[in-house]
């Protein structure tokens, strides 16, 4: 008997083989950026462009920086995240590997949790790159634990929709523009809270001022993560 | 095939609203007396809050259209849900423009970032979106899960998006139930104002569901052209 065929589970596969199928996804898209690095990297270049607009547009003086710090950051998120979620799905059409990965006798919303991560892990790679260079530029302690904490719960929510609506976006004619058009208007509740609560740790306001925005921060990723888990299937299905 | 003429309950239910709408409108200039500070602008509301209810509800239908749509997949299911959309669409658009021509002398501006405001926007963009998106995919049953995914997905942020900018401050008046007290333009109604507020909620409800049937029709009828068209070219 062929090694493949004695792998296939009889029925409904188990949950350690549901693990394994996600970290196996996790770790094709992860080589696959080590030795291509084109998707962090353009990611990276593109954030670096956006505050740099910012700089030039806003006039991001000692009293401006203040305010629009959190602002300015999580729109460079939001945009260069654009770019690696088109990419990533992008890369899995072009190659029809989204066939393989379909015909692999893994549950859809493996593959769902897969991409996802993999795409969590390329927008925090480049948010942790972005981080010491705004501080940097503008003199500001951006490594607050706090922070840190608010950065990946955006991130999770963000990329938990992108990766859903970028899954549509690539399949459809108007690909490239359709993505940004499709992820902002839903993903907004996300930004609204991610910013907020920025501003509020940038500016050490009390904690009880910023605990409302993490809360609907958290109920944003939960909502959006379990909607995605819930309709892949019918994104994906051929 | 589509019968050309209509069915007796279509006819029945357009001659209903459009009658219903026109009492609706009588009784906004006729009935309802004229309110003392703001004049007869005010007016606009009866219109503006039935219109952005209708374009709330047609958000609403078109999710639950998307989730029958991927439990049943009958394309009437989906034909419904980009009507609605459609219908919602415009609606949305009204509930914008009179709440601007009202807020202009009340709030001396056409535009305020207030929750309600941008929440209603966010819907039109989501709806924008959603028609995009279906321009965007050829192969019709696609276009259908996708829309329906999408309407899906629609109706679960648009709340949060209203809740999350309701935490900054409104001065949006909110007639029914209790407002902020900073809110500007909120006025008591009184009883012949509140009959005629909920006449025009009945008459734009059943005016929006008249529409959806004849959106539906017209979408079914443009199918059947479609495939005769296909079968003549076939033949």
């Amino acid at each position: 008997m062929p090694a493949a065929e004695r792998s296939l589970p009889a029925g409904r596969p188990a949950r350690g083989s549901f693990v394994r199928a996600v970290g196996a996804i996790v770790w094709k898209d992860l080589a696959a950026e080590l030795r291509s690095k084109e998707l962090i990297s353009g990611m990276l270049v593109f954030a670096l462009l956006v505050v740099l607009v910012f700089n030039f547009a806003l006039e991001l003086d000692v009293r401006a920086r203040q305010s629009v710090t959190a602002g300015v950051l999580w729109v460079t998120f939001a945009f260069a995240g654009t770019l690696g979620l088109n990419r990533s799905l992008a890369l899995e059409r072009d190659g029809g590997c989204l066939e393989g990965l379909l015909l692999a006798p893994v549950d859809r919303s493996a593959i769902y949790f897969g991409k996802a991560l993999g795409n969590l892990a390329f927008m925090v790679i480049m948010e942790i790159l972005v981080l010491p260079v705004y501080s940097a530029l503008y003199n500001v302690n951006l490594f607050q634990p706090l922070l840190l904490v608010v950065v990946a719960l955006g991130s999770i929510g963000y990329v938990a929709l992108g990766t859903l609506l970028s899954a549509m976006a690539v399949q459809a004619r108007t690909r490239d523009v359709l993505l940004p058009i499709l992820l902002f208007p839903v993903v907004l509740p996300v930004l609204i809270s991610a910013v907020k609560a920025s501003t509020g740790v940038l500016q050490a306001v009390p904690m009880d001022e910023i605990w409302p925005w993490l809360n609907l921060l958290i109920a944003c990723d939960v909502i959006f993560v379990a909607a995605g888990y819930m309709v892949f299937d019918f994104v994906v299905e051929e | 095939m589509i019968d050309q003429k209509w069915p007796l309950g279509l006819k029945i239910l357009t001659a209903t609203a459009a009658l219903l709408v026109f009492v609706a409108g009588c009784l906004v200039f006729l009935y309802a007396p004229r309110e003392i500070v703001m004049g007869e602008v005010q007016r606009v509301f009866y219109f503006h809050v039935a219109s952005a209810w209708v374009g709330m509800l047609s958000f609403v239908v078109a999710a639950v259209a998307g989730v029958m749509y991927l439990v049943r997949r009958t394309r009437t299911w989906d034909l419904v849900g980009v009507s609605s959309v459609e219908i919602g669409m415009v609606f949305g658009l009204i509930a914008i423009v009179s709440g601007s021509i009202w807020a202009r002398p009340v709030w001396n501006t056409w535009w305020t970032w207030d929750p309600r405001l941008v929440t209603t926007t966010i819907m039109e963009l989501v709806y924008a979106a959603y028609v995009l998106l279906r321009q965007g995919v050829e192969d019709p049953e696609r276009r259908a899960r996708f829309g329906a995914v999408y309407a899906i997905v629609g109706v679960l942020t648009v709340p949060i998006t209203f809740l999350s900018i309701r935490f900054l401050r409104t001065i949006h008046p909110v007639v029914i139930g209790s407002g902020d007290a900073a809110a500007q333009g909120g006025f008591d109604m009184t009883p012949p104002m509140l009959q005629t507020f909920l006449f025009s909620l009945l008459a734009f409800s059943v005016m929006y569901f008249a529409l959806l049937l004849h959106r539906v029709r017209l979408a079914r009828r443009a199918e059947a052209l479609e495939m005769r068209r296909a079968d003549l070219a076939m033949a």
